[in-house]
């Protein structure tokens, strides 16, 4: 994988991965094309698109799209596979996702994902695993800073 | 208390993250966020600068929130350094999330970032392992690489797998970054796929997969020495035979990440061994049935195994496996699985043409697809089924399919279908019908050279000329907005009008058209404004046409056209006065002038190069224009050898009369000379149209005209005489002065009195020495039955010695498939044309 994106359907993006070098110029001008075409598609268009020399796969969840860039070579069926289990990990742990969750939390989105992907592969292949490695570091977090302390110092 | 205390304490709590994200969101302008980030972005850099450690972690973790909005945030990234300095998780947590968004690899600052990462690597609390692994793994540069890749290595041997499976992804990426430092990570992933641990075995199947894809020595490595192919496979059987894992199960098909990847190695693998490939075979048809296909993910993994069996040396059977599992798909209600059938389709095609032609009905279905690059797909494919045994099916739903389609495919699929038709048309007369249906239903998308084979292939196929006029006739009576399906129709209409109403063509209606509404319809292309240029000339020159084929409609015709004498459009008014011309002073030469056009051989010998019928060809077009190629000539027809050649030599002399296509040097044998004249027609065809555009054809059409008004303006004294006259043959030629001393014209006129035609008809002629002859080409070769037709011949005399003239002729043709030759002599030339 070379990039993953979460925007939302007015265009605002929640979330970007980016496992390929580029300048901040070129990541938002990529980020522009892509939002604009994936949000032109019709609803009975197929979730694969052909853009420059990559394969786009995205799939709308509620009002989020998310969209991923993949090498020609890889499994486009698969990727949505990858999609879904994020989307799994995401509602698992923040219980019933939403689109605010991710706005709000956007932080503790990246972090799951950086226990799912890595250097744009999977890293890890059970969902429990990732979710306890997850609540893991959350743990540590908090004993740094403990409760009543909590709102006050820490992330907030 | 330093004044700083004092100032420390008074200061407000940074905000928080949640509450500026609320502020901004509920900000009602794009002036008003702006307002509400500049404010935040300042209180920011104030704090920075005030090297406030409690609550940096807040501030980067803000100004990362702003920074996906699309502000500019690089104030932060040293601030990132300090965080991941710090030791606390939290502040490395976001520290090193920072880095991640804000550095890239073109960044100066970040080259401090390797001192903290190799650290970190080394720390005792894993998790802080992982955050700087999983940094590495998104912003090495080709240096970071260096520097770390021994640190990566020695984590790869580590025992927790929790780092183990990171540290196996960082190699991956420094090999990807750095191929060079491969070397140094093979022997430690020699065992790493003995491991249980699905996500070790993942990724290191990942970063086996990449170090063959980056060194094919590795690969061959792997696959002799480690035996990589039996063990892989080994692997992938206990997925799919071990029970129901819940960790890794998705919808009851065994961790299908795994599966994936492992498949995708063993492609990778068998690509270039058949070995490996044949090792394969079998699992490859297990998991391709056994994997449940209820949901996505068994899809997912069926289409792995089709590139699989597809990328190695796999047997017949299981490729026809593969094929066939591609069928099922395109079956299936999910456009995506259709979709991705019918992309491996186009790439499979070629190689597994039998199989794929299986499931042409399914394909062909899918062109009515509501998804437009399923339809885009599902032509391409269709497109390369064609063959000559399902080809009338195949362009009857094709046809369907452009009535249709996008505008986007138009003109490719129009390119293609008249591709395919030229092809494998079972016959001419479909031939004709399919090309003249895309052009009524997509006329104006056609490339241009359309016109003009389609023209090449009508004026072939003479059987059908009346059969083809009459369609022209319909089609372009519905519409005639379609510039090319105009072009081609006015053209037919103006060459074959006469063969309309005759049509006895099988399973045609009787023919309810008159001359007039024929006219009617030419004239309505003509005057309309839809019509382009071209359009409206081949309409005119037709108008003209019909005129001698038409027997009813001439002063309508005159009328219509003598309009145009006064059109803005310059070839418009060209043509309409020289026309009009031809009806007023010169009537007598119409029928002539407006013969049917000689097939257009140039055409034929262009198609057949494209055929590749070799260098005869070329070499043909080359020798009618470089006419002292004698063996060319001899090729192209073989003359029938006069015997009488002698007499006649004996009869003129020497003399060597020039005709058109003078033969180099010297005193020219008359024998030789009549060889040229006789071997065929496109020599004297010196205007014979070359262009493959419409337009060009009537240009050498219209050309022969000027030395007929040259002869026009000159002496009107027109005599008459009857220059041969035999076996139903009657040759007349009509002479006249010419503006240029000397010069006299003669206008031969052929006729044919019997009752059978007379075809590939040419006249030779020869005379004195002292004379000058110049030989036009023939309006044509065929003389119909019954003095019905004629063909005509303008030869021009220069008579420098001012003696009698005498000729001496020889007339080829076919009748009732004989040869005829026939010989003639003419000496009655009135004296006084030359006086």
């Amino acid at each position: 994988m070379q990039f993953m994106l979460l925007f939302s359907r007015q265009g605002k993006l929640r979330l970007q991965k980016w496992f390929v070098a580029h300048t901040d110029k070129v990541k938002k001008k990529i980020t522009r094309e892509l939002v604009t075409l994936v949000l032109g598609r019709k609803p009975k268009m197929c979730s694969f698109l052909e853009w420059k020399d990559l394969k786009v796969v995205y799939k709308r969840y509620a009002s989020l799209y998310f969209c991923c860039a993949i090498e020609p070579e890889d499994n486009e069926l698969l990727t949505l596979e990858i999609i879904h289990r994020y989307v799994e990990l995401l509602d698992k742990y923040f219980g019933s996702v939403c689109e605010l969750d991710i706005i709000f939390n956007f932080e503790k989105a990246y972090f799951m994902l950086d226990e799912f992907l890595l250097g744009g592969e999977v890293q890890e292949t059970s969902k429990k695993n990732v979710l306890k490695a997850i609540a893991a570091q959350d743990l540590l977090q908090e004993e740094e800073t403990p409760q009543g302390f909590f709102d006050d110092h820490g992330l907030g | 208390m330093k004044k700083r205390d004092i100032f420390q304490s008074i200061m407000p709590t940074p905000k928080r993250l949640r509450d500026l994200i609320r502020e901004i969101r509920s900000a009602r302008t794009a002036a008003d966020e702006r307002s509400v980030v500049n404010k935040e972005c300042a209180a920011i850099r104030e704090s920075f600068r005030d090297e406030d450690n409690t609550y940096r972690c807040r501030n980067v973790a803000k100004l990362l929130y702003i920074h996906m909005l699309g502000y500019p945030a690089h104030f932060g990234q040293l601030e990132c350094m300090k965080l991941i300095a710090s030791p606390r998780f939290t502040d490395k947590r976001i520290g090193y999330l920072g880095c991640m968004l804000l550095l890239d690899e073109r960044q100066d600052v970040h080259l401090l970032v390797t001192n903290s990462l190799k650290n970190d690597l080394s720390h005792q609390t894993q998790y802080i392992q992982s955050l700087a692994l999983c940094t590495l793994g998104v912003i090495c540069s080709a240096e970071m690489c260096r520097d770390l890749a021994g640190e990566i290595e020695k984590m790869i041997k580590s025992a927790n797998a929790y780092i183990k499976k990171k540290s196996i992804l960082c190699a991956y990426r420094i090999i990807r970054k750095v191929p060079d430092l491969m070397e140094m990570f093979i022997p430690s992933t020699r065992s790493l796929l003995n491991e249980k641990n699905h996500g070790v075995l993942f990724t290191a199947v990942c970063l086996i997969t990449e170090m063959c894809e980056k060194s094919p020595d590795t690969l061959h490595h792997f696959r002799k020495e480690y035996e990589l192919v039996p063990q892989l496979v080994r692997i992938l059987k206990n997925l799919i035979m071990a029970g129901y894992s819940p960790e890794h199960d998705v919808s009851g098909v065994s961790d299908p990440f795994l599966q994936v990847k492992i498949l995708r190695l063993l492609r990778r693998l068998g690509k270039t061994d058949l070995e490996a490939s044949e090792t394969m075979n079998d699992i490859l048809a297990q998991v391709a049935t056994n994997t449940d296909t209820s949901k996505n993910v068994g899809h997912a993994i069926l289409y792995e195994i089709v590139l699989t069996i597809m990328g190695i040396q796999s047997e017949a059977g299981l490729r026809v496996l593969a094929v066939n599992i591609l069928g099922r798909f395109l079956l299936n209600n999910d456009k995506n699985i259709r979709y991705i059938a019918l992309n491996t389709l186009l790439r499979v095609v070629q190689a597994d043409y039998n199989a794929v032609q299986r499931h042409r009905t399914t394909i062909v279905d899918c062109l009515k697809d509501p998804d437009i690059s399923i339809r885009k797909r599902a032509m391409e494919l269709s497109f390369a089924l064609i063959n000559a045994n399902n080809v009338r099916g195949m362009m009857k739903e094709l046809l369907h399919f452009l009535e249709n389609c996008d505008q986007e495919f138009k003109a490719d699929c129009c390119s293609n279908i008249v591709m395919s038709a030229s092809k494998y048309s079972p016959n001419k007369r479909w031939h004709i019908d399919t090309v003249l249906k895309v052009l009524v239903m997509a006329g104006n998308h056609v490339r241009g050279d359309v016109v003009s084979m389609l023209i090449q292939l009508i004026s072939e196929t003479k059987t059908l000329h009346g059969y083809i006029a009459l369609q022209m006739y319909k089609a372009l009576s519905n519409d005639f907005t379609q510039q090319p399906m105009a072009q081609v129709a006015i053209w037919c209409i103006g060459e074959y009008g006469e063969h309309m109403f005759s049509t006895n063509v099988e399973d045609e209606e009787p023919v309810d058209v008159s001359e007039d509404d024929v006219v009617k319809v030419v004239e309505k292309v003509l005057s309309n404004n839809n019509s382009n240029e071209i359009t409206k000339e081949y309409a005119i020159t037709t108008l003209m046409k019909l005129s001698s084929r038409f027997t009813s409609t001439v002063p309508r015709i005159r009328q219509i056209i003598e309009v145009y004498g006064s059109s803005t459009n310059v070839e418009l008014q060209q043509r309409s006065v020289e026309y009009t011309n031809l009806f007023s002073k010169f009537d007598h030469l119409r029928p002539a002038l407006l013969e049917h056009m000689p097939l257009l051989e140039v055409h034929a010998r262009s198609r057949s190069v494209m055929e590749d019928e070799g260098q005869e060809e070329e070499n043909l077009l080359g020798g009618v224009e470089a006419t002292n190629n004698e063996n060319n000539i001899n090729t192209m027809i073989n003359p029938p050898v006069p015997t009488e050649g002698s007499s006649i030599l004996d009869l003129i002399g020497n003399g060597p009369s020039k005709p058109d296509t003078t033969s180099g040097g010297g005193a020219v044998d008359l024998l030789d000379l009549l060889g040229d004249l006789g071997s065929t027609p496109t020599i004297n065809n010196n205007t014979t149209p070359t262009q493959s555009s419409g337009n060009n054809l009537l240009d050498g059409f219209l050309s022969p005209e000027p030395s007929h008004t040259n002869q026009m303006n000159g002496d009107s004294s027109l005599c008459k005489i009857v220059a041969f006259s035999r076996n139903d043959l009657l040759v007349e030629m009509m002479c006249e002065k010419d503006t240029e001393p000397n010069i006299v014209v003669i206008n031969v006129k052929a006729t044919n009195s019997s009752s059978t035609p007379m075809s590939d008809f040419v006249f030779q002629a020869a005379v004195p020495k002292s004379f000058q002859m110049q030989l036009q080409s023939p309006s044509g070769t065929n003389l119909p039955a019954s003095n019905q037709g004629e063909v005509t011949q303008v030869i021009k005399i220069n008579n420098t010695q001012k003696t009698q003239l005498k000729m001496r002729l020889k007339m080829t043709y076919c009748q009732n498939g004989n040869t005829v030759t026939e010989l003639g002599e003419v000496n009655t030339f009135p004296q006084h044309l030359w006086t």
